[in-house]
């Protein structure tokens, strides 16, 4: 831990700060939707720390209020969690080089910190932004959480704060070094195009997933005829 | 609301959707670890990351179940988008974005 403190960027702790705040306000209406709808205290816990991905999170308890059953919203929940594998894929030499430490760091695979890395690059730097990243996240998260079940109905809807605004703005901030190469420019536009086609037809997850067909715009090796 | 449905969300699903989920974040960094992955698909998963990124963004920007997130959300990210691409630093990023839908929405901006 020592280490990693002394390797953390100041510039870095503070975005990562800005983003964990934003992911503690939303955190906190989750648990007070999760109150809401009387799912017990401890299953609402148990979401926030062995889930620990807001999207699926939000997914469930929805899908269970609304009358739908445990297994539809199982698979609804990995639906929208499978883009982590191949985000794993890709972020293997960020997140670690050594076995326990990959069994921690998969857990911490988040798109916040795959973003922050990746705006980082892939050296030492880009390491400790995956870690401080998901790590702070998960303390904001599950903080925000048993606040929001205390709190309950007084937890005002963070949509009146424009939070469902930031995260796009915030991850679309992080990808931008990636986009200034012209094949993952070609790549970005054509996954998004994909996804927003897709939306109104396949279930959550998928478009994002089908993004992955964007892939087909790579064109040549290499990105060097792009403007950088 | 019946008892079926109370009952539905129970440790069985939690238990099913955390182990799930860890694997599916842990088989991409373990599968990793074990293929020797040519140079040229390597540029492919690394371009993957992007395409997913990209597509969560559009998605989450402009999106909200299965149709248009409305004006506020598309008009905050597309400052924040603004100030991004103007090299704003990140704070600024996503304190604009949240800040303008806000607005927009007290405004009475869907």
């Amino acid at each position: 831990m020592r280490s990693l403190y002394r390797t953390v960027h100041r510039g870095d702790l503070r975005d990562v700060l800005a983003l964990a705040s934003a992911v503690g306000v939303v955190g906190a209406s989750f648990g007070a939707l999760a109150a809401a709808a009387d799912v017990p205290v401890a299953l609402t816990v148990a979401l926030s720390t062995l889930v620990f991905a807001g999207g699926a999170q939000f997914l469930v308890v929805t899908v269970v209020t609304a009358g739908g059953g445990a297994v539809a919203a199982v698979v609804a929940g990995l639906l929208l969690n499978a883009r982590h594998l191949p985000f794993g894929l890709a972020m293997a030499g960020t997140v670690a080089d050594r076995w326990p430490a990959r069994l921690l760091g998969a857990h911490l695979l988040l798109d916040e910190s795959v973003a922050f890395a990746r705006a980082r690059g892939t050296g030492r730097r880009a390491r400790t932004a995956f870690w401080l990243c998901g790590g702070l996240q998960f303390v904001f998260w599950n903080v925000g959480t048993v606040a929001g079940m205390l709190a309950g109905a007084a937890v005002p809807d963070p949509d009146a704060f424009g939070v469902d605004a930031a995260f796009p703005a915030g991850l679309l901030a992080l990808l931008l070094p990636a986009l200034r190469r012209a094949d993952a420019r070609r790549v970005g536009l054509a996954a998004a195009a994909v996804a927003l086609v897709a939306t109104p037809v396949l279930p959550a997850g998928l478009p994002v997933l089908a993004g992955l067909l964007g892939l087909a715009a790579a064109g040549g090796p290499a990105g060097d005829r792009g403007t950088r | 609301m019946t008892g079926a449905t109370t009952g539905a969300l129970n440790w069985p699903a939690v238990l099913a959707l955390a182990a799930g989920t860890y694997l599916l974040r842990l088989a991409g960094l373990a599968l990793r670890g074990r293929l020797r992955v040519p140079e040229r698909a390597e540029r492919y998963l690394d371009l993957g990351a992007t395409a997913l990124l990209v597509a969560l963004v559009a998605t989450a920007a402009l999106t909200d179940g299965a149709g248009f997130a409305g004006w506020a959300r598309a008009g905050g990210v597309a400052v924040g988008a603004l100030a991004a691409w103007r090299r704003a630093p990140f704070v600024l990023v996503v304190v604009l974005a949240a800040a303008v839908t806000a607005l927009l929405r007290l405004l009475g901006v869907p």
